[in-house]
């Protein structure tokens, strides 16, 4: 990579407007491709057999009547997929998710799967699968999970991180710890101490769109797969890996997404749609139900965390200490350690540990979402913050304002902060007209804080300038909120041109270098880097076709606002040469022009956020009612303002849903009893206020335009901001997400009953 | 010589330290050197470890050189949503 990736402080033309989305004329016409959109002739329909067993050992798997039926084409069970990961212990769990080899360990679990020639063919030969369980104990809750008496989920899982090694195998896959300085001392030079429990139940990100692919897989061993995906390159790796099939013998073309929010960031359907295809000899398309997605794609943790906070009368923190026991379904996660370095990542803290412990339950595989782990450990430890400033008897935000990490801060996960945004979001908070708003009755507000890492990654990008001077921009990153409009922004802020002239695209996996997800808030923020760097090269060349042009030295030829314009007294004569010209004549001049650019984006600044709500509670019935919503987030340069806007806005949207009314309820019998959106209540808009923006921007010293991710923060303080504006409002402290209308009526008469 | 903090895992696999020093002029030449001087890294350095230099955080760029003073952390590799 020979790239200057720091930031250079320059002024913007493009950058920073808001013109019309790009895929926005086909998403609303209903022309735009999603993943159920696309079809090929001869085509099968695909459909999977799951447990029905929240935990049960597989004695055999009849297939024979199944195959019999006519109109069916393949059926397979794991025996179709067999164990090629060679040792990688993470490939191999997400092997067995895919289709369950020994156990199902789940309600949902994949046992075996069809392709027939219509959907009513695979549905029968479904029923005419025989499969013999032996059906054993179950657990589904986090906390019950790591009882000594649990139901042992894996036997073969002894806890990472302990002092010394576990001779008993458990559900604890892992402990973690972060920190520095020593609580106890802390905790001892403290005036006020806040101890407090609390829980957060399991949701899915909500995607409106399910999962649904069409694999192709030719005789020659090639294939094709089209899929809705925050990663086409990943689905590859993943997906030739398990197939045993070498990459580049799989193209993978990645469908507009309807949401992802980090749940299509792993493959479920994919390789079992290709092991059909390949098995079957013809096309095969899959698509998740609803009921399939909530039961067996990749919900988020269910957690459980305990919060201790000491402070002097000044309101200065002493010691701070977390302990989160997250769930990770029945496979090995690292999902509390995220939640102990995200913890107190707000605050300036000599004395803080955090112990985050990794369990299994027999629920679907946890999957990331949207800073994944982050808003559970910020519900817990924003509670206690504004529960101790109470105490004290100090406001909120300036309590909050008094501890706030800045520049030069050890964090809480370890490193010292560069340049951050946390204090501004609060200083901004605090003058928002938001906060000094009047409250009616039954109506509370609460504010709190969010961090996220946000991250880079493996990127790669082509630009071609066409005979007619337009830009076609192929980027390898899936767009889940907007960076084909923002993508062509930084091109045309590049190369001098007009936005309408640069057109981008999400190429296929054949037709680029790898990249990694779009995820960890990284697309604007990678492909943006690597679109700089393609311009720049392109511009390198078109610098030397126009000293072609001109036939003087290309070390004379200098590039402003779209044109090649010559430096020199000798040549001040020549006419400035517009990008269109120097297109025009590319053919006689060396052939086309374009830019390629391939880089690791790394440094892509932490990201804070602050989130101001106002709710009313209808003391008779525990319903709620969110009346105002503000977020303050530092973006650090918003290449379009309109899509970070919208970013800021769904991570609050996402947030009020969890916060208030989502959760997976499972039976005793370990099953899901609300895989639908009718018993899984995500938040419609007439359950939303305008949600209210401010965009901070603090440059991020690691990108050219000072661009940090947005996508994510934004979900990071809505449980905890939601959480105290009820905890305000019903005058009774909150400490069980969801804070569903019987979960508030029940704590709001156990404190009239108390 | 650069002095390196890891975290708690890491410190665990090198016989409790918190910190240790080690002659690397670039992330690729740490991991290269944490893995002959503690064998017990190398699977986490294949399964991923990030790097912060001063409080920027480096996940895949092995080739970023570590400035003699700079504060060096070693943080497990997280992913995103």
């Amino acid at each position: 990579m020979n790239f200057d990736p720091r930031y250079s402080g320059r002024n913007f033309t493009s950058v920073g407007t808001r013109p019309i989305r790009p895929d926005g004329v086909d998403k609303v016409t209903g022309r735009a491709r999603y993943g159920a959109d696309f079809n090929m002739a001869g085509q099968l329909v695909g459909r999977v057999l799951r447990s029905p067993h929240a935990h049960a050992t597989i004695r055999k798997i009849d297939t024979s009547k199944a195959e019999k039926l006519p109109g069916v084409k393949a059926v397979i069970t794991a025996a179709d997929l067999p164990d090629l990961t060679d040792g990688d212990a993470a490939m191999y769990d997400i092997l067995d998710n895919c289709m369950a080899r020994t156990k199902a360990l789940y309600d949902g679990h994949a046992v075996a799967a069809v392709a027939a020639v219509d959907a009513r063919t695979a549905r029968q030969a479904l029923k005419l699968i025989v499969v013999d369980y032996e059906v054993l104990p179950h657990v589904t809750d986090v906390d019950e999970a790591m009882k000594h008496h649990a139901p042992l989920i894996n036997d073969a899982i002894f806890t990472e991180g302990l002092e010394e090694k576990p001779v008993k195998p458990s559900n604890v896959t892992k402990r973690s710890q972060f920190g520095h300085g020593d609580v106890h001392q802390g905790f001892g030079h403290a005036d006020f101490v806040v101890e407090r429990s609390f829980k957060t139940e399991q949701t899915h990100q909500g995607y409106i769109e399910p999962h649904a692919c069409v694999a192709s897989v030719s005789s020659d061993g090639t294939a094709d797969l089209w899929v809705c995906t925050q990663g086409h390159f990943v689905y590859r790796q993943h997906c030739a890996q398990l197939l045993g099939m070498e990459a580049s013998k799989l193209r993978v073309t990645s469908s507009e997404i309807g949401g992802g929010f980090g749940g299509k960031t792993h493959v479920w359907a994919e390789p079992v749609a290709l092991a059909l295809s390949r098995k079957a000899g013809r096309p095969v398309k899959l698509v998740m139900t609803r009921d399939e997605v909530f039961r067996a794609s990749g919900p988020t943790s269910a957690t459980s965390i305990d919060i201790r906070i000491g402070a002097r009368k000044d309101g200065t923190i002493t010691a701070a200490e977390a302990t989160l026991r997250y769930s990770c379904g029945p496979y090995a996660g690292s999902w509390a350690e995220i939640g102990a370095m995200t913890a107190f990542a707000c605050y300036k803290l000599d004395n803080v540990k955090t112990v985050g412990y990794e369990v299994l339950v027999n629920r679907p595989k946890t999957a990331a979402y949207r800073a994944p782990s982050a808003p559970m450990a910020a519900f817990a430890v924003e509670s206690a913050v504004d529960e101790l400033a109470k105490e004290i008897g100090m406001d909120p935000v300036e309590f909050r304002i008094r501890n706030a990490a800045q520049e030069g801060t050890r964090s809480s996960y370890g490193p010292v902060y560069g340049p951050i945004g946390i204090g501004p979001t609060l200083e901004a908070a605090r003058s928002h007209p938001h906060m000094k708003a009047p409250l009616g009755p039954n109506q509370g507000r609460g504010m709190a804080c969010g961090f996220w890492f946000n991250f880079g990654g493996q990127t790669c990008t082509d630009l071609n300038i066409g005979m007619d001077g337009s830009v076609s921009l192929a980027v390898g990153t899936v767009d889940v909120g907007g960076s084909r409009a923002s993508l062509s922004l930084v091109a045309a802020e590049e190369l001098g041109i007009a936005y309408e002239h640069v057109k981008a695209i999400v190429a296929d996996t054949s037709s680029l270098g790898y990249n990694d997800m779009t995820d960890g808030s990284r697309g604007t923020f990678s492909s943006s880097m690597a679109t700089i760097s393609a311009a720049r090269n392109a511009i390198k060349i078109l610098r030397e076709r126009a000293a072609q042009m001109w036939d003087i030295s290309v070390d004379d030829v200098v590039w402003e606002k779209g044109h090649a314009v010559a430096r020199g007294e000798k040549h001040g004569n020549l006419g400035k040469l517009s990008l269109k010209e120097i297109a025009a004549a590319s053919g006689k001049t060396g052939g086309p022009i374009a830019g390629h650019s391939e880089l690791v984006a790394d440094g892509a600044g932490v990201s804070f956020a602050t989130h101001i709500c106002d709710i009313e509670v209808d003391p008779e019935t525990g319903a709620t009612r969110v009346i105002r919503y503000t977020v303050v987030q530092d973006a650090g340069k918003a290449v379009h303002p309109t899509y970070v806007e919208g970013q800021y806005q769904g991570g609050a949207a996402q947030g009020i849903g969890w916060a208030l009314n989502e959760e997976y309820i499972y039976g005793k019998d370990g099953r899901l009893q609300n895989p639908g959106f009718l018993d899984y209540r995500i938040p419609v808009c007439s359950d939303l206020p305008m949600i209210d923006t401010q965009i901070l921007e603090i440059p991020n010293p690691n990108h050219p335009y000072g661009v940090r991710g947005v996508g994510e923060t934004s979900i990071v303080p809505p449980l905890a901001a939601i959480a105290n504006a009820v905890s305000n409002a019903a005058g009774v402290r909150m400490t069980h997400i969801p804070m569903s209308p019987p979960r508030i009526l029940a704590a709001i008469e156990a404190e009239r009953g108390g | 010589m650069v002095e390196v903090t890891l975290w708690g895992a890491l410190g665990q696999l090198a016989g409790g330290q918190s910190k240790v020093e080690v002659e690397a002029k670039d992330i690729r030449e740490l991991f290269r050197k944490l893995a002959e001087q503690y064998p017990a890294f190398e699977p986490l350095i294949d399964r991923g470890i990030a790097v912060a230099i001063d409080g920027t955080i480096y996940r895949d760029t092995w080739s970023k050189e570590l400035p003699q003073g700079a504060e060096i952390f070693l943080m497990p590799r997280l992913a995103g949503g």
